[in-house]
């Protein structure tokens, strides 16, 4: 799946472009409208001194199954890009937030027909409150722009989304959910 | 490359294997990360308990989903799959630190060359050397059974992972700061499944207060710190669980009264012998399935 999704590029004898702007390229598997930085999952790329370039990468969920999948991309892409020597590195710390979609990330989840996180909830030091009523997020329909849609299920296809419908167009659609 | 056939593009050589499966692309989920042990902390102590929290997380990863085709409700099922994904992910990022300070037992030489650290603690120990709690391996049987055990583990696991933020090793302080949000949305769901069913039908309150009288006798043991608890609440690494009772007790007592259901009484504080690998028979089957194919196949990829 994902490496259908990699910018495949004539293989340079000397690396010409900046690492930055290829790892830019690699576009999430699960997601693959975004790239890993619109989804703020490219945290770092820089060359140390010895021509390696470093990358980091965080994990958006524990259990987010595309990570080497992501690494593996990565490596390719900067390969191909003629960047021998790569250590793509994974940092837990800080935690991904929902936040780090990039204004980018965000415009082409909607027009993926994804609907975009809201702001992430806060992180206050102490005991997180119990929430027992029904879920307070809302999300506009990415299909007909209604604010009147419904939850169905706070968990979807993928980690990080939950389902929703529209209650206007009665269109289902998915919402990449705060976190 | 044009292949002829989808089968051609599929098993032609790429010299890029982790594309084609999640299965073949895992890799070690702390690669990169800094392991060193913080100064003043005993590895076999700080392994030993990322051995406990991971195990719990595994084994209740693995109850999850067994619900995967038989829950009462589509968008139920993908509800428990993906907890069970964010646990099993838990659980790795765990075991692996188990596996960075040294803790492994017997299970690296039965894996064999090339098993990574936490294919070797999932698949290569038997239930005896398992640490997780009576809790989580607890067989399911009822729906509302599922819901219950899960609101009272996920209450738990959230209590220790808030105060295990502030940890003083930097690899377990990020893996709990990475779960607290995570297990939140557990909590809630759950807690959202437990009012629904307690304040639904006679058939479901009955059921779920059936449910909660079986869950309850299972938290025995929860609150009292093992000798390597103690030690890791002391160096500022771990958390005494005796700290967790209060909080713990008020969500969970809070959202029974709310579901109508009893309050079962809380049982004694006692040893915490899944810790020191006092199993029920319910394990050992449930292991079965979880390793059977690494253990036909080891080092096995596909």
């Amino acid at each position: 799946m994902s490496g259908r999704t990699l910018r495949r590029s004539a293989r340079a004898t000397a690396p010409s472009l900046d690492p930055r702007s290829v790892a830019e390229t690699v576009v999430d598997p699960e997601l693959p409208v975004l790239t890993l930085a619109d989804l703020g999952v490219l945290r770092d790329v820089r060359r140390e001194d010895d021509g390696t370039v470093v990358v980091e990468i965080t994990p958006t969920y524990s259990g987010c199954p595309a990570m080497g999948v992501m690494r593996a991309d990565l490596v390719h892409a900067l390969h191909e890009a003629g960047f021998d020597r790569t250590d793509v590195r994974t940092v837990l710390s800080p935690a991904w937030t929902t936040d780090w979609i990039t204004a980018e990330g965000r415009r082409k989840l909607a027009q993926a027909g994804i609907a975009p996180p809201g702001p992430a909830p806060e992180r206050a030091p102490g005991p997180v409150p119990l929430e027992l009523g029904p879920s307070r997020r809302s999300a506009a329909c990415p299909l007909c722009g209604s604010a009147d849609t419904e939850e169905v299920s706070e968990f979807g296809a993928t980690a990080c989304t939950a389902l929703r419908r529209c209650r206007q167009c009665q269109e289902p659609f998915e919402h990449v959910k705060e976190l | 490359m044009h292949e002829e056939t989808v089968y051609d593009a599929l098993t032609a050589a790429h010299g890029d294997e982790a594309r084609w499966a999640f299965g073949t692309g895992f890799d070690d989920p702390l690669a990169g990360v800094d392991t060193t042990i913080p100064e003043g902390v005993d590895p076999a102590d700080l392994g030993g308990y990322c051995l406990m929290l991971g195990d719990d997380a595994l084994v209740l990863s693995q109850r999850l989903t067994e619900w995967v085709t038989r829950a009462p409700e589509l968008e139920e099922e993908v509800a428990m799959a993906n907890i069970a994904l964010d646990l099993l992910g838990q659980a790795r990022l765990l075991l692996s630190r188990a596996g960075s300070a040294g803790v492994l037992g017997r299970s690296r030489e039965r894996a064999g060359p090339g098993v990574p650290d936490e294919d070797a603690l999932a698949y290569f120990r038997d239930a005896a050397e398992f640490r997780c709690s009576a809790l989580v391996t607890a067989p399911d049987g009822d729906f509302a059974h599922a819901l219950v055990r899960l609101l009272v583990a996920s209450t738990w696991r959230l209590a220790l992972a808030v105060r295990l933020r502030g940890s003083r090793d930097p690899v377990l302080a990020a893996i709990a700061a990475k779960a607290v949000p995570e297990l939140t949305y557990h909590r809630d769901h759950a807690a959202r499944w437990v009012l629904r069913l307690g304040d639904g039908t006679a058939l479901s309150h009955r059921r779920a207060q059936d449910a909660a009288d079986a869950v309850w006798p299972r938290t025995e043991g929860l609150f009292t710190a093992t000798d390597v608890e103690r030690r890791l609440a002391g160096a500022g690494v771990g958390v005494d669980p005796a700290e967790l009772r209060d909080e713990v007790r008020d969500v969970l007592t809070r959202v029974l009264a709310r579901a109508g259901l009893l309050l079962p009484p809380w049982p004694a504080d006692a040893p915490p012998r899944g810790r020191a690998g006092e199993h029920g028979p319910e394990l050992a089957p449930l292991l079965d399935r979880l390793q059977v194919v690494a253990r036909a196949h080891p080092g096995g990829t596909w």
